[in-house]
């Protein structure tokens, strides 16, 4: 197996080989997303030394660190975003990207996430939403459906789903999309546009989990999930015409938002060239 | 990005802004002047008290020196701020007080474990909790030493006035930079908003450290490897196109993960202590008053060696043979140095606003036929000369 992804899989190039086989289950969504963003990188012809990927903890946070040839940093859960924050101001010319979970981005580190979308700061943030804790054993999420089981809602969830990508947009993002990884292409596209943004860019990855998320939910199959998302998936522009009862357990795909705002590593730069101009304190 | 704070650049601006002489100013100014004297470019924190003037003068001056001032959201985002910026090259700081220092414990565990220089100052406040916000305490010895999870060195420093905060801050940027590990300053809110006159010397008096790179390819590809035979790898920054891959959990000397080998974390862990112990030239420091004849030691630190020196010199006076030891590197314990002197001594006293932590460090050198004594006072009030020396009497 090893061998045929070296000899025949053309983003292995990107790839950390010494890291490999993954450690992804197999049917696990995290490949998907990798294999997206290994294309993007490879259709906008960016060199992997100009990129640094910064993940929290979890299995999301394993599809780029290690796995993706380039300077990255595994950080402590729920962190990545603030850990990238210092790493894109210290290389502003540098496309900083953050690949991890929904546990870790949007409930432990939610709070960061909200701030960086608020800030405006330039970095891709591709999340991974698998709707569970995958690498603790399935527990409930906070982007768990409403009524669905996991090992710490045995009987039903009784509490709502966050909806990420609508609260980042409102938070101040620059760029917002949710694909699922049933559409691949979509996914690699607007991993693109965000990758080229300037400012703070999110795109939201609905991914299967069929161990720890499907088996309980009866879609022990990856085909299952994969077929779940297809079906319930809505594009952003229908979704405008339908009421909330319509929406509910449907996931709302494509481009949520797309503006241009100041961004933040550039007005830290303008107010410390304004401060020395004033204090006269430029170079001869 | 690499700013050593040694470039001609830098040393003209620091000339133009900063001229020598004497100043009136707080000890959480000194603190934030010391580290721009270090090098500092790079500051990431969130407001609190006692601490606050240290983010505000940052803030201030930061930006004329090109440097870069983030109010997080939260201290977990300061010190995973400062801990990404440290790995594109910058020099940084964070300064908190108690229940920030707490947050922050997670992350400084991951700095330990990465070896990232960084320089954290705590400044002690009372608690526990909230306690009395605005006052100081000396409490968080054990919390800098322990605070973290796991198996870990830890280097702390602890200033013991304003004038002592401004060089004690620079000492622990060059340890950091020397040693790429975490260092804290265990300052204290009494000397934070204590207002007296410091002198700012000229750039050519401060020595400034930077971190070793990696000399070739082959150094690069070990970010935790042992190339130099001191235990300090050198450190590959981002950007560099090194592909390099840091993590907080157990990692092969080439950065890669590796949880699964016993001799792998052995190896690893053990290395990080080693290169601790190995330098104690680095950062092992501590003053010495009459210490040449004393029957009576006290030993003290931070705040409180002001007054507990005030106690000496007025019973010496007296002609009690008293003595006065100060650790400034707290942690490691100058353990040699105190086990000799404890060993002259018939009656050791321990003074700190607390109820007794150094003591606990201190009694691990101290044979069982001396008298050893804490004084301790906590309410946020620091110790007096009087409340000293009334002690030092009780056991002449």
């Amino acid at each position: 197996m090893a061998n045929r992804i070296y000899s025949t899989y053309p983003m292995v190039k990107y790839l950390r080989k010494e890291a490999l086989p993954t450690a992804l289950c197999p049917g696990c969504g995290g490949g998907t997303v990798l294999n997206a963003f290994a294309n993007a990188i490879d259709q906008l012809k960016l060199d992997p030394r100009d990129l640094v990927v910064v993940s929290g903890i979890g299995c999301s946070a394993w599809i780029a660190s290690p796995y993706f040839l380039a300077d990255t940093l595994h950080t402590t859960h729920g962190r990545a975003i603030a850990f990238a924050t210092g790493v894109k101001v210290g290389l502003p010319d540098k496309k900083v990207v953050v690949i991890s979970g929904d546990g870790d981005l949007a409930s432990i580190g939610g709070n960061h996430l909200l701030h960086a979308a608020r800030r405006n700061i330039d970095m891709t943030v591709i999340l991974v939403n698998n709707f569970i804790y995958g690498m603790t054993g399935g527990q409930v999420a906070p982007t768990t459906p409403f009524g669905a089981k996991t090992t710490t809602s045995p009987y039903r969830n009784i509490e709502h789903p966050l909806q990420i990508s609508e609260t980042v947009a409102a938070a101040g993002a620059s760029y917002v999309a949710r694909w699922t990884t049933a559409h691949v292409y979509q996914l690699i596209e607007s991993i693109k546009k965000a990758l080229q943004v300037k400012g703070f860019s999110l795109v939201e990855v609905i991914s299967q989990c069929p161990v720890q998320y499907g088996r309980r939910n009866r879609m022990k199959e990856p085909a299952e999930m994969l077929r779940w998302f297809l079906k319930n998936s809505v594009p952003v522009s229908k979704a405008k015409n339908m009421s909330p009862e319509e929406l509910e357990g449907k996931f709302i795909i494509g481009e949520i938002i797309n503006r241009q705002r100041p961004e933040f590593t550039e007005e830290l730069n303008k107010l410390i060239d304004e401060v020395q101009e004033h204090f006269g304190l430029k170079g001869e | 990005m690499i700013i050593r704070g040694d470039e001609p650049d830098q040393v003209r601006l620091i000339r133009k802004l900063y001229k020598p002489g004497n100043y009136f100013m707080q000890g959480n100014e000194a603190v934030a002047y010391g580290a721009i004297f270090a090098g500092c470019r790079f500051y990431a924190g969130y407001p609190i008290t006692p601490s606050s003037e240290i983010a505000e003068t940052m803030a201030r001056e930061l930006p004329k020196l090109g440097g870069y001032y983030l109010q997080m959201e939260d201290e977990i985002g300061s010190i995973a701020a400062m801990i990404g910026a440290s790995w594109t090259g910058f020099k940084v700081m964070t300064a908190t007080a108690g229940p920030g220092f707490s947050l922050m414990q997670e992350n400084l565990g991951y700095a330990v474990m990465t070896e990232t220089p960084l320089v954290l100052v705590d400044v002690q406040r009372s608690g526990p909790s909230t306690g009395q916000a605005t006052k100081g305490a000396q409490g968080d010895f054990f919390q800098a030493r322990w605070g973290t999870h796991g198996d870990h060195p830890i280097i702390a420093v602890s200033p013991t006035s304003g004038q002592d905060a401004f060089w004690e801050t620079i000492r622990a940027f060059n340890i950091a930079e020397k040693l790429r590990t975490p260092v804290v300053v265990l300052f204290d809110g009494v000397l934070a908003h204590t207002r007296e006159q410091i002198r700012i010397p000229d750039i050519e008096e401060v020595e400034i450290a930077y971190r070793k790179l990696p000399e070739n390819e082959e150094e690069a590809k070990l970010p935790f490897g042992d190339p130099h035979g001191d235990g300090v790898p050198p450190m590959p920054l981002f950007g560099h196109g090194y592909f390099t891959h840091v993590t907080g959990s157990t990692h092969k000397e080439t950065g890669l993960r590796d949880v699964y080998t016993p001799e792998v974390h052995d190896r690893l862990v053990r290395r990080i202590h080693r290169k601790i112990e190995k330098n104690m030239d680095v950062y092992e420091k501590y003053e010495e008053h009459f210490t040449e004849d004393a029957e009576i030691l006290v030993v003290s630190w931070g705040v409180t060696a002001r007054p507990a020196l005030g106690a000496v010199l007025k019973t010496r006076r007296e002609g009690i043979n008293v003595g006065l030891f100060v650790p400034k590197t707290v942690h490691p314990f100058p353990a040699e140095r105190m086990r000799e002197l404890a060993k002259r001594a018939r009656a050791v006293l321990v003074a700190e606003m607390n109820l007794g932590q150094m003591i606990i460090e201190v009694e691990r050198y101290v044979n069982d036929d001396v008298l050893l004594k804490g004084v301790n006072k906590i309410g946020g009030v620091p110790l007096t000369v009087e409340e000293i020396l009334r002690e030092i009497r009780g056991v002449a």
